[in-house]
């Protein structure tokens, strides 16, 4: 290149650049488009958009909870999962409302195309096959961003979602590929670009069990594990009627001490225990060998087999997730019942990935020091579509309403699970892929996945995701379940001859005086739906609101006491500090203390008393300085 | 910055005492020290080793004040954690407020209430409960109530509660484990065993709850309430106590018609003495008032004096307060010795058996000693222990163990509903919070808006 002159490259100007077509990518760049910023989402193959290389479902425990707020808020991951679900369940259905939570078996193929084709089909979105190798930042804020063909997109902000696609290497026995999941062409330039930033990266793992041929598993000694029979969608403007059809089995079966043997005696041969493999691994979703070496007096151990899609006979070995060799892969999996003659179509690997420690970021998952430029997904350090996606749509939303220079979105704690997804990124320095889990929302009652559009609608709705018609309906439906509340708790029944044989025939006590049906309600005997013959004023309501009616009766003193720590919560998260705060000044903070304060800068006293390293001691001294000076 | 001034405060009090300290901390302590003191040695209060001490002369604008021992402590070896000055000087009102203002000359400026303990506090030389514990020590009024508190700052409160808490969150955790993890964790039977565990835990609390009862004793003293019909001699008994004219005495029956109270000590123990209006049958509106507000404070008494006036035959009115008083704490006290009787101590006797009953009169104060010792001595006879025990002896405290026994219940009430496990967390996490609160390992705001506020001057 002749100095002081250019070479002539492809230019483009765009409002949003996201970086990345995983879950995160899709959800940021459809909630850009649709905030009306021109986006460009770069991905390394157009078609692995919203691939599924791991597990083959959505949701789950606390997982199904965020793709019913990232609905709420008008993303597309509830819907398209709608869209693709070969069989649904609601989990733990015979607990509380707040663990109940759903799960989706997906069509992989399904779920990609038809999240394809609404990528395609939202005006202001283009996609783009390209690698990005640069970002370019300015006076502290994105300028534009690189591929490695030079082409130079500038953009008033980007969003990093590369997932486990950066500096990637897959690998199982002494077998190393440097690729991203599924053998796909890893990023291998950005890294330099982020850290040439002063962005701080670390290394992180994870793994995937291997795929079987359904023709060669033995089925009849598995537990068959069917889908409900009322199928619940996942998104709030699905019509349950209308997804009501046929669906396919998953299989329980598990491991033995044969498995567990083969294991043990080739785990030398496992890079993870080798010291290969350097990144850190998800505790909530180890591998076959971590968990046989770290329960050792388990005999057993679950595996789920899992259909990847209509198209295909590949099963997924849901619980096995391995970077064994493959000659020990093969020999442990023809030791599980049902498996004995299964044949291996992939391999199980572990792969290794770049990511951000994400207390760089604020809460909008903006870098703190570079405006303009966002972060989501497994880049930030999480594990798992649903987490990747729920980041995706904020990181979306923050930096579309940036580049329109307007008001930023943060949820808290107290709102959604989103909130404490974040939060926990932004705050604890997770030193391994951080997964979802219902124990880590402390207001899980209050944040059920029943009411998640109840919480959320209204802010989708204010961003500008959420349509009119779709808010109209939604401040029906709120009002009808207020109705319906306030009628059963405001209707007295006496004791009528009609009344007190419904009573005994549920062997419940007769009445004396008048009653309210709330209060029947709450008798463990009794039901709504036991009650109906003697609800002589009952309406006719959609499932969905009586559903919501009747958790709030039944467990309204919870959800009051909730209500209320949620209150106390809330004043120490209104104590907002200076970014800019010099921690050193306090002496009676504990070192590690300052160190950490320093580190994370925390927004308010509230963040403050998350971090770890930081104690309650230290925040009352926290408080008492700042008050008194 | 104002955490780096240096600061100075009387720390006694401002009476004309046999000695007065004069406290000076921060940074330039030593400076300040440096420029109001002389010693013939011409010592530099810089140079000393911390915990010494020096004889010398206080002078301002060449004038000696008053010779002073001065007492040095370098950070972080002090209350306050930072480098100290104390000026013991002759007390006396107007010495001690020159010296201050020497003091306020050279660079300090003078603490706001509670200042030197929050400095202590923010320089991590105790916690939210000791500082909370040093109130209580400034406040106590007698030697039982100041070894009570000096125990919690010894944070033997704070160890206990700290061993409840821990406790409650481990079956926290395991709840909350099991829900992530039911593959590996089972909550089979949990309820049994968290419900032994609960139900001892709970007895822990009460037992914590209930020394409150006794722990008030201490900081305000017993509540005695002076019980007895119009003109028995109440008020001149309450004025002997509180040794002065505190009641109004007259001739007409029925002249005190509120409550009058004060805080007296008797061999260590603290008494808080209220007088009331005389009880009897009355069509007086404004009077009726009175009796009903006396019987109200003798049902939160714990100890009664019922004044008997021996000058006059026994009535059905007594007939009645003796009743009411005879499941209470109570001593009679038989008054006017001084004139001739007309009810014996056995007619009493009769109408209250296994009754204490003290003669005296008010009026000459014959006999008064051995009223004090028998109210002492039913205090001493072992009926509150002070050291053996931890001692609940702070309201805000007692509230927090009245949540948390709340919440705990809540949790038993669950289970007998049969709410599931992750119900149980919440009223869980309200117990543990609620007792945290006690010992600032949760953080409560307001908790440590009201501890600061309550300190005095020179603290």
């Amino acid at each position: 290149m002749q100095y002081g002159r250019k070479m002539p490259v492809l230019e483009e100007y765009v409002d949003v650049a996201v970086i990345g077509a995983g879950h995160a990518g899709c959800e940021a760049a459809l909630a850009s488009a649709r905030l009306g910023c021109s986006t460009v989402l770069f991905t390394v193959s157009v078609d692995s958009i919203a691939m599924m290389p791991c597990n083959p479902n959505i949701g789950g425990s606390s997982k199904g909870h965020l793709v019913r707020e990232i609905d709420a808020l008008g993303g597309e991951m509830g819907k398209n999962i709608d869209r693709a679900f070969i069989q649904s369940k609601m989990l733990n259905s015979s607990k509380g409302p707040a663990v109940h939570s759903l799960r989706a078996q997906a069509d992989k193929q399904e779920y990609t195309r038809a999240m394809r084709t609404v990528l395609e089909n939202t005006e202001g979105l283009f996609i783009r096959q390209a690698e990005v190798s640069d970002i370019d930042i300015e006076d502290g804020r994105i300028v534009s961003v690189r591929t490695v063909s030079g082409a130079v997109y500038h953009c008033k902000s980007a969003v990093i979602c590369t997932g486990t696609y950066l500096r990637a290497r897959c690998l199982f026995g002494n077998v190393i590929n440097q690729t991203g999941p599924n053998g796909l062409q890893a990023a291998t330039h950005l890294t330099q670009s982020l850290i040439d930033n002063g962005i701080e990266l670390r290394r992180f793992k994870t793994g995937t069990p291997a795929r079987i041929d359904k023709r060669s598993i033995d089925f009849s000694k598995m537990t068959e594990q069917f889908g409900d029979e009322r199928i619940i969608p996942f998104s709030f403007t699905t019509d349950r009627d209308s997804i009501q059809k046929e669906q396919v089995s998953c299989w329980l079966t598990y491991t033995n001490e044969n498995t567990h043997d083969i294991i043990r005696k080739n785990i030398d041969r496992s890079p993870l225990f080798s010291g290969v493999i350097q990144g850190t691994g998800p505790r909530y979703c180890p591998s076959i060998e971590d968990k046989v070496v770290r329960f050792p007096d388990r005999d057993r151990h679950q595996l789920f087999i899992e259909p990847e899609g209509l198209y295909t006979n590949e099963m997924y070995i849901g619980g096995m997730s391995s970077s064994l060799p493959e000659d020990v892969q093969v020999s442990m999996i023809h030791t599980v019942p049902g498996l004995e003659n299964a044949r291996v179509v992939r391999n199980a690997y572990a792969i290794e990935y770049d990511c951000v420690n994400a207390v760089q970021l604020k809460h909008t998952l903006e870098f703190k020091n570079i405006r303009g430029l966002y972060a989501a997904g497994q880049f930030n350090g999480s594990s798992g579509y649903e987490e990747a996606a729920a980041q995706g749509i904020i990181a979306g939303i923050n930096a579309a309403k940036h580049a329109l220079g307007k008001e930023e979105l943060v949820l808290d704690r107290s709102q959604a699970y989103i909130g404490v997804l974040i939060d926990d990124l932004v705050t604890k320095e997770t030193r391994e892929p951080y997964r979802m889990m219902t124990s880590r929302a402390e207001y899980r009652l209050v944040l059920r996945q029943d009411n998640a559009d109840l919480r959320l609608t209204e802010i989708g709705h204010k961003i500008g995701l959420i349509s009119d018609a779709r808010y109209e309906a939604f401040l029906n439906k709120k009002k009808a379940i207020e109705d319906e509340f306030n009628r059963l708790k405001n209707t007295y029944v006496g004791g009528t001859e009609e009344v007190q044989a419904l009573l005994s025939q549920y062997g419940s006590t007769p009445l004396n005086n008048g009653i309210s049906l709330a209060e029947l309600m709450n008798r463990p005997e009794l039901s709504y739906e036991i009650l109906a013959p003697i609800d002589h004023n009952r309406p006719r309501l959609p499932e969905d609101v009586v559903e919501e009616a009747v958790i709030l009766v039944k467990y309204e003193g919870y959800i009051s006491r909730q209500e209320k720590q949620i209150q106390q919560f809330k004043k120490l998260e209104n104590k907002k500090l200076d970014p800019d705060f010099d921690y050193d000044q306090i002496k009676g903070l504990r070192r590690e203390a300052v160190q950490k304060l320093n580190a994370i800068k925390p927004a308010s006293v509230g963040q403050a008393s998350r971090i770890s390293g930081v104690s309650p001691a230290d925040i009352s001294v926290l408080l008492v300085y700042f008050r008194m000076t | 910055m104002k955490e780096k001034d240096t600061i100075a405060a009387i720390a006694t009090g401002l009476t004309n005492a046999g000695i007065s300290v004069i406290r000076v901390s921060g940074e330039q302590a030593f400076s300040v020290g440096n420029s109001v003191f002389y010693s013939e040695k011409n010592i530099n209060l810089e140079k000393v080793p911390g915990y010494s001490a020096h004889y010398g002369k206080i002078v301002y604008e060449g004038e000696v004040l008053d010779e002073a021992v001065v007492l040095v402590m370098r950070a972080p070896h002090s209350y306050t954690g930072e480098n100290t000055v104390e000026i013991s000087c002759h007390g006396g009102v107007l010495v001690t407020k020159r010296i201050l203002e020497a003091v306020l000359s050279s660079g300090a400026r003078v603490a706001e209430p509670g200042e030197f303990t929050k400095r202590a506090f923010l320089n991590g030389r105790m916690d939210l409960a000791e500082a909370e514990a040093v109130i209580d020590i400034i406040e106590a009024k007698t030697e039982f109530a100041r070894k009570a508190s000096v125990g919690q700052l010894g944070g033997r409160l704070s160890e206990k509660i700290r061993a409840i808490r821990r406790e409650i969150l481990d079956s926290i955790s395991y709840i909350e484990a099991a829900l992530d993890d039911p593959e590996h964790i089972s909550l089979d039977g949990y309820d049994q065993e968290l419900t032994e565990k609960l139900t001892q835990l709970l007895n822990e609390i009460s037992k914590l709850e209930r020394s409150f009862q006794e722990g008030r004793v201490l900081t305000e003293g017993v509540k005695t309430v002076i019980l007895g019909k119009p003109n028995a001699g109440k008020s001149s008994l309450m004025n002997l106590f509180a040794g002065e004219e505190k009641a109004i005495v007259t001739e007409i029956a029925g002249t005190t018609r509120d409550v009058l109270s004060e805080q007296i000590n008797i061999s260590g123990i603290g008494f808080m003495m209220v007088d009331t209006a005389g009880i009897r049958e009355t069509c007086d509106v404004v009077e009726k008032i009175g009796v009903e507000r006396s019987l109200k404070q003798a049902e939160e008494a714990d100890l009664i004096l019922y004044v008997v006036d021996s000058s006059r035959p026994l009535d059905e009115n007594d007939r009645k307060i003796l009743n009411f008083i005879s499941d209470k704490k109570s001593i009679i006290v038989y008054n006017k010795t001084d004139l001739t009787p007309v009810v014996k101590k056995e007619d009493i006797e009769e109408l209250s058996p296994g009754s204490r009953i003290i003669g005296i009169s008010a009026k000459e104060a014959v006999d008064f000693e051995k009223l004090k010792d028998c109210m002492a001595e039913l205090f001493e006879r072992g009926e509150i222990i002070v050291n053996d025990q931890i001692m609940i002896t702070n309201l805000r405290h007692k509230e927090a163990l009245a949540d948390a026994e709340k919440s705990i219940r809540a949790v038993f009430s669950s289970m007998e509903q049969g709410f599931g496990e992750d119900l149980w967390t919440i009223d869980l996490t309200d117990a543990y919070a609620s007792l945290g609160t006690i010992i600032g390992e949760a953080v409560d705001d307001d908790v440590v808006n009201r501890i600061f506020e309550k300190f005095c001057m020179g603290k």
